[in-house]
């Protein structure tokens, strides 16, 4: 009887979903824009589009972040699966509570905390500021997501079925890579995608870490935030905001029908009883 | 279950082409990492390192590397003095040979302590962050209550519309709010229209604005621990207190709130603990009665170039930001135990 | 410390734990479990025959799962030895133990097939690809599952996943095969079929089979011996009948069936006899077999519902065991008739009649003055 579509639930998830989606919307819209103003609708228009693909700052600077992102999000997979394994499987260790620490705090910590902090190691360290020293800033804050859904997935991995693998022979660091991996593998795909898509978007960090001629999109943007807004932000936004959304989209369309396929599944094994 | 035996031929040619064990990609996949594993596995053998040894050693050591020793530096740094040469400041010992010589700076303390700029963006951070981190729960509440009742087929799309935002760009949805809120924006636009207001509304470069942006930047975070308390909430409790006699609302805050409190810690820390250090919000969409740290130290390194001083300013908001961090971290700990 | 004179008698048949010749093939010696403050088995030594069923129940937190675990190597005793075939498994990890396990939730992995689960564990072997082949399908055989090779375990009913878990357990031969459970997660009817099955199996793989389970009636049903567990240790370990008909404690016989239980005092202690006083009862038990405690000792008495007979009238020889009192409850189920009768101490026992005619009322109801007898050798005198 509480499950249901109060008109309060309704005007909530109406009111909750327009609140999120409404800007997003308006700045899709004004990125056809005719007019330089994106307030005033004047026309139909994909001039900012074509502009944009002209813009060379902005192609070296998507080209520059999507680089920085694969190598960064598959490091943090790497490390952050490690992380996640070891915080879910070895309860004991020393410096277990600093190595916890450390994974969470990323989580939250402010970017500009983050940011500044790793710049003067790299200053100390003397090492040339550019796509490597932000690929590494990436990597370290990404994988604390990446160990955080990691290790909550293996918390609720039956650990009998490992077990299982371990009593028929196989030892248990190929009982990791055979059995726990496949298993896991969504998760592990979430957990790239996820460290993807913070590279991606990263602004504060990558500012603190990048230097001369390593500029990332978020950077260039922002640039062009302080000058001023114009359409062709709307633009480049739009492009990023459709590639997400048709991500989404596929991944949705895939999960659903897996859901479908389990349906139909259980249906089987219910008839072959 | 079945009894009888089955006829054998029925399988036996269904199976006979493949044996068992032939396809199973994912494992294959596996087995590839599995290689590259025996081969790191072999060279710690060499030197004595076990399995387990290198599953902890390796993020530990990068988290060691690149997490906590920038830390390290910070402090140190906020004992320096600036300098105008590369790198900008000072340091903090020299050995000649024979006499060790620390120099500790206190003066960037002192200063953080006498300049009130310091203190009151310190202040008005934490406060910007907590309103901030309320509205969002005022807005968030609503809508994770509505998605947890709504009927079960449509949740899983609910929170993926929730969590679709969060995978565009942060910097992206603060700037579309730039072209809604500013004085010819569409806000404004609409109002006139609407006839409520005659002259255009000051929002874009003030606090508002600035709560704005939090409150739309940071929903998500406030409504997936609420969604994911309050969907798996025995819903029969509720028939309990109806059965008992108390009415719905009541019901609601008698019951609901309370057993959803764990949430509501969680979706305010998640909000609030980044916020107090939030820059591009404030940057953007604040103005020049925004004090907010997170731009203070920003303007203190890049336009100053004063490093151990904006070293000073990150050791003091860590200070600040500890309590609720280990809180936080306790409580995931806490939940992660739970399951 | 069981007070019975004479071993129970049976025909000659395969009993090699009654056999002081012959060479157990599995050896706990002493051997004691700890997680940090709680001691979860408790100084076990017991001997497992080769081809036995063996099992071991008890109620939940009893030790029993660890033992089991610790035979797999899924644990490590805190001390003590455990030997199978004659080999130390101190050092041997599970996955080089000639043992295998089929687990409580079955544990298949969920993205192998039927046939690439139960081949798994021949392919760590490195067994020849022909004969992993040949292999599992005996084995598919063997469960009936053959049709269903190509599922995965997502697509099989649960009586079909138990059926794949024993096969991939079993198909590499072991030397022995732990079961945790294995029937738990099935439904009544199913699961005293599946009995019978197991039974099949292992005599007919001559397997030697420990069995955890916290069913009674289940340990029962499949094993050879059963090993009663409490608080990390083995109460006692007998045959299903010894276990019932002759427990060494109250606590096994309470744990197994129903029992009534009377604190006695011994008053008579001869060769072949024994007469114990039962204030609660207000009774003397004759008991026609000497006990092994003196006069004046403090007994207990433990009686078994189905051994009294319930009757309206005493008995007519006054030294015919007998106690008496008025029905309190009656518990009707159709094949059986369960009466509760409250002694004129106030304790109630229990006592069950079959119910062997037909008819709409019972003869004995509430309130009904009854007498219960027993036989002399229906009473089983308990130490402790």
């Amino acid at each position: 009887m509480f499950n249901r579509l109060t008109p309060f639930n309704v005007t909530a998830l109406a009111f909750g979903y327009a609140f999120l989606y409404l800007p997003i919307v308006i700045l899709v819209i004004f990125s056809f824009n005719e007019s330089r103003l994106v307030t005033v609708w004047a026309g139909f228009s994909t001039k900012w589009y074509v502009s944009l693909f002209d813009n060379t700052k902005i192609m070296d600077g998507a080209w520059t972040t999507l680089r920085i992102a694969f190598i960064s999000s598959t490091l943090a997979l790497v490390f952050g699966t490690l992380a996640g394994l070891a915080l879910a499987r070895f309860t004991q260790f020393r410096g277990r509570t600093l190595f916890s620490g450390m994974v969470a705090a990323p989580l939250v910590m402010p970017e500009v905390i983050t940011g500044l902090s790793m710049l003067l190691l790299f200053v100390a360290l003397d090492w040339t500021r550019g796509i490597g020293t932000i690929t590494i800033a990436h990597t370290t804050f990404a994988m604390a997501y990446v160990a955080v859904v990691v290790q909550s997935r293996l918390v609720t991995f039956d650990r009998s079925i490992e077990e299982a693998a371990l009593d028929l022979g196989a030892t248990p660091a190929k009982t990791f890579f055979v059995i726990t991996l496949p298993i896991i593998a969504p998760a592990l795909v979430a957990g790239w995608l996820l460290s993807f898509t913070l590279s991606l978007d990263d602004l504060v960090i990558a500012s603190f870490t990048s230097g001369p001629g390593a500029t990332t999109l978020p950077m260039e943007i922002y640039s062009m935030v302080r000058l001023g807004v114009t359409p062709e932000i709307n633009a480049v936004s739009t492009i990023l905001v459709g590639i997400v959304t048709v991500g989404v989209l596929i991944a949705s369309v895939l999960q659903k029908r897996a859901a479908l396929q389990r349906i139909a599944d259980e249906r089987l094994a219910q008839a072959s009883e | 279950m079945n009894t009888g035996k089955r006829p054998v031929a029925a399988y036996v040619d269904r199976q006979a082409s493949t044996p068992p064990g032939g396809r199973l990609e994912s494992v294959h996949r596996a087995m590839m990492a599995y290689r590259v594993y025996r081969w790191f596995a072999l060279i710690g053998d060499k030197f004595g390192i076990s399995g387990q040894t290198l599953v902890i050693a390796i993020p530990f050591i990068w988290l060691l590397l690149f997490f906590l020793a920038p830390f390290l530096i910070v402090l140190k740094i906020s004992f320096a003095e600036p300098l105008t040469a590369i790198p900008p400041y000072s340091q903090l010992w020299q050995w000649d040979g024979e006499t060790l010589a620390i120099h500790l700076n206190l003066y960037n303390y002192i200063f953080l302590g006498e300049d009130d700029l310091y203190w009151r963006a310190y202040l008005s951070s934490i406060r910007i962050a907590g309103i901030s981190a309320l509205l969002t729960l005022l807005v968030g509440y609503p809508l994770a209550y509505a998605m947890a009742r709504a009927p079960a087929s449509w949740r899983p799309t609910l929170v993926m519309l929730v969590i679709l935002p969060f995978w565009t760009s942060f910097l992206i949805r603060v700037y579309a709010w730039i072209g809604i809120l500013k004085p010819e924006g569409l806000l404004n636009l609409l109002l006139s229209w609407l006839g409520l207001i005659d002259q255009p509304l000051t929002i874009l470069n003030t606090n508002t604005a600035v709560y704005i942006g939090i409150v739309y930047s940071y929903l998500p975070f406030m409504v997936l621990p609420l969604y994911a308390n309050l969907e798996k909430m025995d819903l029969s409790l509720l028939e309990a207190a109806a059965d008992l006699g108390c009415r719905p609302i009541k019901a609601f805050w008698l019951v609901t709130v309370p057993l959803s409190v764990p949430g509501i810690i969680g979706g305010l820390l998640l909000v609030f603990i980044p916020a107090v250090g939030e820059f591009v919000i404030p940057d953007l969409l604040g103005g020049s009665e925004t004090l907010m740290i997170g731009k203070t130290l920003w303007s203190e390194f890049f336009n100053n170039r004063d490093w151990p001083l904006s070293s000073a300013v990150t050791v003091i908001l860590l200070g600040i930001l500890l309590v609720p961090i280990v809180y936080f971290q306790r409580q995931q700990a806490k939940a992660a135990e739970r399951a | 410390m069981t007070a019975r004179a004479t071993e129970p008698t049976k025909k000659k048949k395969w009993a090699p734990w009654s056999d002081p010749e012959a060479e157990p093939f599995i050896r706990l010696v002493d051997v004691s479990k700890r997680f940090g403050d709680f001691l979860a088995v408790d100084n076990i030594s017991l001997d497992i025959y080769r081809s036995e069923f063996f099992a071991l129940l008890g109620p939940s937190g009893c030790g029993k799962t660890t033992l089991l675990r610790m035979l797999a190597g899924f644990e490590k005793p805190t001390s003590g030895r455990i030997e199978i075939d004659g080999v130390d498994m101190a050092d041997v990890p599970p996955y080089e133990r000639p043992v295998n396990m089929m687990f409580q939730s079955y544990a298949l992995f969920p993205h192998m097939t039927v046939e690439q689960n139960i081949a798994f564990g021949l392919r760590q072997d490195r067994v020849p690809r022909d004969e992993i082949a040949r292999r599992v399908r005996e084995m598919l055989d063997l469960v009936q599952l053959g049709p269903l090779a190509k599922r995965k375990p997502h697509q099989l009913s649960g009586g079909q996943r138990q059926r794949v878990a024993l096969a991939r357990s079993l198909v590499k031969r072991p030397k022995m095969l732990l079961l945790d459970e294995p029937l738990g997660a099935l439904d009544k009817k199913l699961r005293e079929k599946t009995q019978f099955e197991l039974v099949n199996i292992q005599e007919e793989t001559g397997i030697t089979f420990v069995i955890v389970t916290h069913d009674q009636e289940e340990a029962m049903t499949v094993s050879c011996r059963i090993a009663v567990m409490n608080q990390g240790r083995v109460v006692q370990a007998a045959t299903p009948t010894e276990v019932y008909e002759f427990p060494n404690s109250r606590y096994v016989a309470e744990f197994i069936g129903d029992v009534n239980i009377f604190e006695g005092r011994v008053t008579e202690s001869g060769a072949d006899h024994a007469v114990i006083g039962a204030p609660e009862a207000d009774c003397r038990f004759r008991i026609d077999h000497g006990i092994s405690a003196n006069v004046e000792a403090t007994v207990w008495l433990a009686l078994r519902p189905e051994k009294m007979v319930i009757g309206k009238t005493p008995p007519e020889d006054p030294t015919v065991n007998c106690i008496s009192g008025v029905v309190w409850d009656i518990g009707y189920l159709g094949n059986l008739s369960i009466f509760h009768v409250r002694l004129d101490s106030g304790k109630t026992v229990t006592s069950i009649r079959t119910n062997r005619s037909r008819e709409t009322e019972l003869d004995i109801t509430w309130e009904d003055r009854v007498y219960l007898t027993w036989a002399p050798g229906a009473v089983a005198v308990l130490m402790t």
